[in-house]
């Protein structure tokens, strides 16, 4: 790509992901989850009071499961319908007249969604560390799970896009959850493909395994809400892994919009 | 039915070069998939069309006729099955082409999350306006389409009407070559309806092409240089309007007023209770009936020359004049 063709995709991507950044950032729903969310954390602490000698643990546990399931969610509701309402209110008409390439729509609108995701794990991890130091714990042990949360939430948010310029959002939104409870069950591929024997049935799980997001990778809660850090190069290649993931589902999801016609 | 024109242009007094098309359309076909995805129903069987820079061009046609298609395939936002579009020389597709030119779909929806200066400044920032110029073009385009002092207000809060204005001025604003107009006086009153076909006017008159789509005749009348109409995808005319559209009189409607009207040198058009219209050929016919008013002593309320309209010959082209050929 030549430098002015780099710089207009970039200012393109750029201009589209602020314009998707200030429609979920003006959409009530966003708040409604962010509130929910905020409220759970705050929950932690009453719901810890019930237990004897754990109640940091379930602070943590709940904190990062909260950031986790509401990242998600949001994920999945704003993802879903985020090319689907460009093409369904024609606006895309206007947009794609610009120029500005397909890809560049669908990297705008990932770039985009990815930037709230930021903001709501960022805001709901700050009332969580804020939460543990009133309390004198340590929050360090938290930030690399933190973090892989977020790569999980650009798995899954690719996924949204992809399914997104294929389908409704009702079936993109299932579609998307499907793929996310997939990702949480890919291990059990591994064991049964050692249980195997030789045979197409096992080059079948090998491949499942290999092609099928493994989002239990990226979750290292257990060892953060025991105060362990993960290793470093489980760390890095784990947030490998989801950056190259997610970025291969967008890559398909690009492909797909290329040839989609606005009939 | 005859057509005036099987190919573009050639019953035009210009023909187009093609150095100097806006648009340059050539075998252009498309089909779409039939119900339940049997069969192939053609929209575009092959179009060949070219617009002169510099001029205001209308693409005309009934529902269906092929016009939507047409301009999203120009659009790049169907694929062609055959046949090539460039615009300014350039592929249609080419990022080049698509920076000078603006356009505004049918009955637009944007972004009602935005106010019109967000709105705006987005489409500025797609095509690649700097920040510093971003400001004034926003203003300047929103004064274009008089929605000045109103570039605060959310979309979401505006009128069908103010919708479209801001449609385009957003169309506008990076200062096209090219401005392409899907149905632009649709949803407006009589005064935006004057304001956007006097901006057309004054695109053209900075040297813009305009290329619009419309099934108001009388707009197109006024407006447009250059027409082609469109009947089941297939070109049906095309040429200069001043060309198709003859300014000889084609007649006089008279109107009279008085008791003996009774076997008068001219066609009955119409009666009512005190006044009756009458038609005549030609100027000798309208001497000759006037001066058998003035033996009868009838008082002559008014005299319309008759020219063919737009809308006449569009009827008459697509065979829906009564007791045309169809």
């Amino acid at each position: 790509m030549s430098a002015p063709a780099a710089t207009a995709a970039w200012s393109a991507i750029r201009a589209i992901a602020l314009n998707t950044f200030r429609e979920a950032i003006r959409d009530r729903i966003l708040y409604l989850l962010l509130v929910f969310a905020l409220l759970l954390i705050g929950a932690s602490r009453l719901l810890s009071m019930l237990t004897v000698g754990s109640e940091d643990k379930i602070i943590k546990d709940l904190g990062l499961s909260a950031i986790s399931v509401f990242g998600v969610l949001t994920a999945v509701f704003v993802g879903v319908s985020i090319v689907f309402k460009e093409i369904e209110k024609r606006t895309v008409f206007t947009l794609l007249s610009c120029p500005v390439r397909r890809w560049h729509f669908i990297a705008g609108k990932y770039a985009g969604l990815l930037s709230v995701l930021g903001l709501i794990v960022v805001v709901m991890s700050g009332a969580l560390c804020a939460l543990l130091a009133l309390r004198g714990e340590a929050f360090l042990p938290l930030l690399p799970a933190i973090l892989l949360i977020f790569f999980e939430l650009a798995m899954v948010t690719a996924f949204a896009i992809l399914f997104s310029t294929l389908t409704n959002p009702m079936l993109a939104a299932l579609w998307t959850f499907v793929a996310y409870v997939v990702g949480h069950l890919t291990w059990s591929l591994e064991l049964l493909q050692a249980r195997m024997p030789e045979g197409p049935g096992r080059v079948l799980c090998d491949v499942l395994y290999t092609v099928l997001p493994n989002l239990e990778w990226l979750n290292v809660r257990g060892e953060a809400v025991r105060g362990a850090l993960p290793a470093t190069e489980h760390l890095i290649g784990a947030s490998a892994y989801g950056v190259c993931y997610a970025l291969a589902v967008l890559v398909v999801a690009c492909m797909v919009f290329e040839r989609k016609e606005f009939i | 039915m005859s057509v005036m024109s099987p190919r573009p242009e050639s019953s035009g007094s210009r023909a187009a070069d093609p150095g100097s098309a806006a648009i340059r359309i050539r075998g252009l076909a498309k089909a779409f998939p039939g119900h339940l995805g049997i069969g192939r129903k053609v929209a575009l069987p092959g179009l060949d069309l070219d617009v002169p820079s510099g001029e205001i061009f209308g693409l005309l046609g009934p529902n269906g006729a092929g016009k939507t298609t047409t301009l999203k395939l120009l659009l790049g936002l169907l694929r062609p099955d055959a046949g090539e579009i460039e615009v300014f020389g350039l592929p249609h597709t080419a990022a080049e082409a698509r920076a000078r030119l603006g356009f505004l779909p049918e009955n637009p929806y944007f972004y009602d999350y935005l106010t019109a200066e967000e709105f705006l400044d987005f489409y500025g920032r797609l095509h690649g306006l700097d920040a510093s110029e971003r400001g004034d073009r926003v203003q300047r385009a929103l004064r274009r389409v008089g929605m000045e002092g109103r570039g605060k207000t959310p979309l979401r809060q505006c009128s069908k009407g103010m919708v479209q204005r801001v449609g385009l001025a957003q169309a506008i604003q990076h200062d096209p070559q090219l401005v392409i107009l899907d149905e632009p006086m649709s949803g407006l009153d009589p005064i935006g309806r004057r304001q956007v076909r006097d901006l057309i006017q004054e695109l053209k008159a900075e040297g813009k092409t305009v290329f619009f789509s419309s099934h108001i005749l009388q707009d197109a009348e006024l407006l447009c240089d250059r027409i082609a109409i469109l009947e089941k995808g297939s070109l049906r005319f095309s040429g200069a309007l001043r060309e198709l559209l003859p300014s000889q009189i084609r007649g006089f409607e008279v109107t009279l007023r008085g008791a003996n009207l009774e076997n008068l040198p001219a066609e009955h058009l119409w009666a009512g209770e005190e006044e009756t219209t009458l038609l005549v050929a030609d100027a000798v016919e309208l001497e000759r009936l006037l001066a058998e008013c003035r033996s009868r002593e009838l008082l002559v309320v008014s005299i319309w020359q008759r020219r063919e309209s737009l809308e006449d010959l569009f009827l008459r082209e697509l065979g829906q004049e009564p007791g045309g050929e169809s």
